[in-house]
């Protein structure tokens, strides 16, 4: 009679495991980096091979020499690498995704001690980090379904210094014909990936929604023609918003853990986003929004604690 | 002087202002971005502790316990005003690198850390040892870190190119770079001493 099991709360369980949902996330990434390699050509998809296999090996390496479990199948290192590619422009060089992979795990992660413990998303961190010692490369967009290395600028780079004369159709926006970084571009196949993940109950309707409605409101009411003139659909379908929105704001470690600390981080996300993209240096600012609203989880968390059941 | 010798040298490693007492941080990360800037600030820094330690152990006697703090503070300010002028006059270039930092000398905590952890308590002669290893650790705590910031930040040491076609890191050399820069090392050398009283155990 051996078979009586003492646990603490929560008695709830589930079939899932952290490296199932990974592993299930990281399949609904799929058809965005299919639709950026379609788009971009092979450059990309030599981007994301690069990616993925530096952030593994960086993860294994660091963990070998601290010594501890080497923990390559819980797919964490797996998805670091993939957005990080996916946060790449198409024709950047070979070492530039080697060096943020690295980066990303080393600094963004393991130096906190690994999983669960990173205080931001170490693919933004990875992203960022780049982005400040490389801007050069990191700005350079090729033009897309067009495989020479013709460089173009993306739709809110045009935007911003106010080149954007001929307009995007929003039917190109949609499919992804624009510059911009590999898997951001292809909202259709995005939005398949975030469907499965919705279905399967991985992520909530919290962060998402309200960070994409908060910035297509924020954009329409301070348009460019005085008040309640933006342009919000295009807002919405530009840059990186619904990769980030749903895929990397959602990251379970970075995000708070209540609903109403979520609607908070996304409304957050969603000013900071469209404050940075209308009167920020940056074209765009999805990375940057998410890293400060990361830094902000803690807090967020501390004053939006369930009430303890029985209590007042 | 085998009693002198010590003092000089806890201020090198084992008591490295920046890396152990993790004094001194703010003109660490503000200065550290080129090795120019870092060996000027060690320098400066070093001639006002020892200008202060040397003050301050003559006439610990008639300092009263209540207000030495404002007493540490004038002598300070004085040996770093005469820095400041003495900067001007004969390295305009190098002051206008380091810019308020000079000034700031006067609160950096590893000369008044030294005039009340130190010289108030010793000897005169213990207090110049002390106060030279101290900044010659502070020196080249700072030659460490600008290094590496130089040549990653700009691909460059004391302004040559080392390796052609290296593509700098430019985020090393921002603010955000010494941050890094500095918690990697400290992590490194604390790493360094645990494993260290481990071995000793």
């Amino acid at each position: 009679m051996n078979k009586l099991i003492v646990s603490t709360s929560p008695h709830l369980y589930k079939k899932e495991s952290v490296s199932k949902i990974m592993w299930m996330v990281a399949a609904s990434l799929i058809p965005a980096g299919a639709a950026g390699v379609f788009i971009f050509g092979s450059s990309a998809l030599w981007v994301i091979i690069l990616g993925v296999l530096s952030a593994l090996a960086a993860e294994a390496l660091i963990q070998a020499l601290t010594k501890r479990k080497i923990t390559l199948l819980d797919g964490s290192a797996f998805i670091t690498g993939l957005l990080l590619a996916y946060n790449l422009p198409p024709g950047v060089p070979f070492w530039l995704p080697i060096v943020g992979s690295c980066f990303a795990i080393a600094i963004g992660k393991q130096v906190f001690g690994g999983l669960g413990q990173n205080i931001f998303n170490p693919a933004l961190v990875g992203r960022v980090f780049l982005m400040a010692s490389w801007p050069k490369y990191m700005t350079t967009f090729t033009v897309p379904m067009n495989y020479d290395a013709v460089t173009a600028a993306t739709p809110l780079a045009l935007l911003k210094e106010g080149k954007l004369i001929e307009k995007i159709s929003y039917l190109n926006l949609f499919l992804g014909n624009r510059g911009g970084c590999i898997g951001e571009v292809c909202i259709v196949a995005l939005a398949l990936g975030a469907l499965f993940l919705f279905i399967k109950g991985y992520i909530s309707w919290h962060i998402p929604f309200t960070y994409i409605l908060t910035t297509g409101i924020f954009t329409y009411v301070f348009g460019p023609k005085g008040l309640f003139t933006g342009d919000w659909l295009f807002h919405i379908s530009s840059g990186g918003l619904i990769l980030g929105a749903f895929f990397m704001a959602t990251d379970y470690v970075t995000s708070p853990l209540t609903g109403k600390g979520q609607i908070i981080f996304g409304v957050g996300c969603g000013v900071l986003t469209a404050v940075i993209r209308l009167w920020g240096g940056y074209p765009e600012g999805v990375s940057y929004a998410i890293l400060m609203m990361n830094a902000a989880t803690p807090i967020i968390d501390r004053y939006t604690r369930n009430r303890i059941y029985g209590t007042r | 002087m085998k009693k002198l010798i010590p003092e000089f040298l806890k201020g090198l490693i084992k008591e490295n202002p920046t890396f152990v007492l993790a004094l001194g941080l703010c003109p660490t990360l503000a200065v550290s971005v080129t090795v120019v800037n870092g060996i000027g600030m060690g320098i400066a820094a070093t001639f006002v502790l020892l200008g202060s330690n040397i003050m301050v152990s003559l006439i610990k006697n008639f300092i009263p316990e209540r207000i030495r703090i404002p007493c540490f503070i004038v002598i300070i300010a004085t040996f770093v005003t005469i820095t400041e002028l003495f900067m001007k006059a004969y390295s305009p270039a190098l002051d206008r690198a380091l810019g308020i930092y000079v000034p700031l000398i006067v609160v950096n905590c590893i000369v008044l850390g030294r005039a009340e952890a130190f010289a108030q308590k010793g000897k005169v002669l213990n207090s110049i040892f002390d106060a030279l290893g101290m900044g010659v650790g502070f020196t080249l705590a700072l030659i460490l870190i600008s290094g590496i910031r130089e040549f990653l930040g700009s691909g460059k040491i004391l302004g040559a190119t080392l390796i052609k076609g290296f593509e700098p890191v430019f985020m090393i050399g921002m603010p955000s770079g010494a941050l890094l820069v500095i918690g990697l090392l400290l992590g490194f050398f604390n790493l360094l001493k645990s494993r260290k009283e481990k071995a000793c155990k």
